[in-house]
């Protein structure tokens, strides 16, 4: 791997941008997510911010159990993030869809529409585990697209 | 100016090899000066080089038509307008500079602002649009108290040349036109108070929402040199006059560190203003400044 590539993937990993989405959660690990930015966690020292707009995102963290109504907005947000992408998904909910299981509105879990990278499971998971889960997320990113451009090396 | 001068101040120093640097380290300083007043830890150290690297190495959606020509190319001409006001500073003395170089300073550090509000436009997003309007509606109150603050610093040494006012004794008109520049930074750096156009979450991103990858690197390199430009430009009409070039050189950064530190304190210590109570501010409080400078430098000017 040249100069160019190692600096990129250090990078990668060391400035994850974060876009927050919520698919019906309750608000519970909404609130875990921004005091993993707050004082007392700071996530800003591993790189990591909360940004506006999906466009400047490189992880997409979603909380909820994906209703009806969100889902379509989960497709067209995660098509909005630039390559390369990860998706986290927060607490218990978009990974099994928790106590709202077999309910006719929800659409969940979310991998049944999207790639999801990493599951922080919790309800709600600890601001901790939170910003393990964008570590790792970041850390993928960096590893995905490094073996990718390895195997088109390969390739050519 | 010779022609080998110039290139060396625009690509060597106070140029592009001393700017861009020095752009990574305000905005760092910034984000960290803001982190330690709320007791965090705040980014490291090479955190703005780290982003702007990932963003350049992330893809950037298809766009056709004029509106994709003019995304590529607005980041790229703010830029470059900031790395020539960067470049036309008289850093070091003697360092040549031509008569009128302060309005084409004054032009080039305005272009980015026009760039921004083209590139909210051009990106057809209504957050953008909302993100211009508010930044075409700031940068016409807040320029009226930092044009006319400038002009009557000028106009006080009959010189349109930045040397001429980089050279400039200590008065009590020096300060006043200082002091209205420094009200005027944060509107134009868009920091808190006046963070209005790119209002973060709120419009999402203003300007910038559509932007993504290089394109937003750039946008976020312009930002960074503009920093370098008006805070050095404060730092020009305050460092003390010096023939040493290596004192000269060393108080231009101090002063600029200085000044950035002090926009961080502000930026901190505030929240955003809407837009209405932003131009009231300027137009109602800060006129009288700029007021009172132009007519102090029209009495000298008549005393003379």
């Amino acid at each position: 791997m040249n100069l160019w590539k190692r600096l990129m993937c250090y990078s990668r990993r060391h400035s994850p941008w974060l876009f927050h989405m919520n698919s019906g959660s309750c608000n519970g690990c909404d609130i875990e997510l921004v005091a993993s930015i707050s004082p007392r966690y700071d996530a800003e020292q591993l790189g990591a911010c909360l940004q506006g707009s999906p466009r400047h995102a490189d992880i997409l963290c979603i909380s909820g159990p994906v209703t009806r109504n969100s889902l379509q907005a989960i497709k067209t947000v995660y098509a909005q993030v630039c390559e390369p992408k990860a998706v986290v998904a927060l607490g218990s909910c978009p990974a099994s869809t928790n106590v709202f299981i077999d309910s006719r509105t929800i659409e969940g879990p979310l991998n049944k529409h999207i790639p999801v990278d990493v599951f922080v499971p919790g309800c709600p998971p600890r601001p901790d585990a939170i910003l393990q889960g964008v570590a790792k997320a970041a850390a993928i990113l960096a590893e995905r697209r490094a073996k990718k451009s390895a195997a088109q090396e390969e390739q050519a | 100016m010779n022609l080998t001068n110039a290139l060396a101040r625009l690509l060597l120093f106070p140029g592009l090899l001393f700017a861009v640097p020095a752009a990574w380290f305000f905005l760092w300083t910034e984000r960290k000066a803001v982190a330690l007043m709320q007791q965090r830890v705040g980014p490291p150290f090479m955190q703005p080089f780290f982003d702007f690297i990932k963003l350049m190495g992330k893809t950037v959606p298809r766009r056709s038509g004029r509106a994709g020509l003019l995304m590529k190319a607005l980041p790229l001409i703010a830029l470059a307008s900031s790395a020539g006001a960067v470049g036309l500073l008289p850093v070091l003395p003697a360092s040549g500079g031509f008569a009128g170089d302060l309005i084409l300073l004054l032009a080039l550090l305005e272009v980015p602002s026009m760039c921004m509000i083209a590139a909210g436009f051009a990106s057809r997003s209504i957050f953008g649009e909302i993100g211009s309007a508010r930044e075409a509606v700031m940068s016409v109150s807040y320029n009226v108290v930092f044009l006319l603050a400038i002009v009557s610093i000028a106009a006080s040494q009959h010189s349109f040349r930045l040397e001429t006012l980089a050279q400039l004794p200590s008065s009590p008109l020096r300060w006043l036109g200082v002091l209205a520049i420094l009200v005027c930074l944060p509107a134009k750096l868009h920091l808190n108070p006046f963070s209005v156009p790119n209002a973060e979450q709120e419009i999402y991103a203003g300007p910038f929402t559509e932007y993504a990858g290089h394109e937003l690197a750039m946008w976020d390199l312009a930002h960074g040199l503009e920093w370098v430009a008006s805070t050095g430009l404060v730092a020009t009409l305050l460092a003390p006059h010096v023939q040493i070039w290596w004192l000269s050189a060393g108080s231009f950064v101090v002063i600029s560190f200085a000044v950035v530190l002090l926009l961080s304190v502000v930026a901190t210590w505030t929240a955003r203003l809407n837009i209405d109570s932003t131009v009231r501010f300027y137009w109602r409080c800060t006129l009288v400044f700029a007021v009172l400078a132009t007519s102090f430098a029209l009495l000298l000017r008549l005393r003379s």
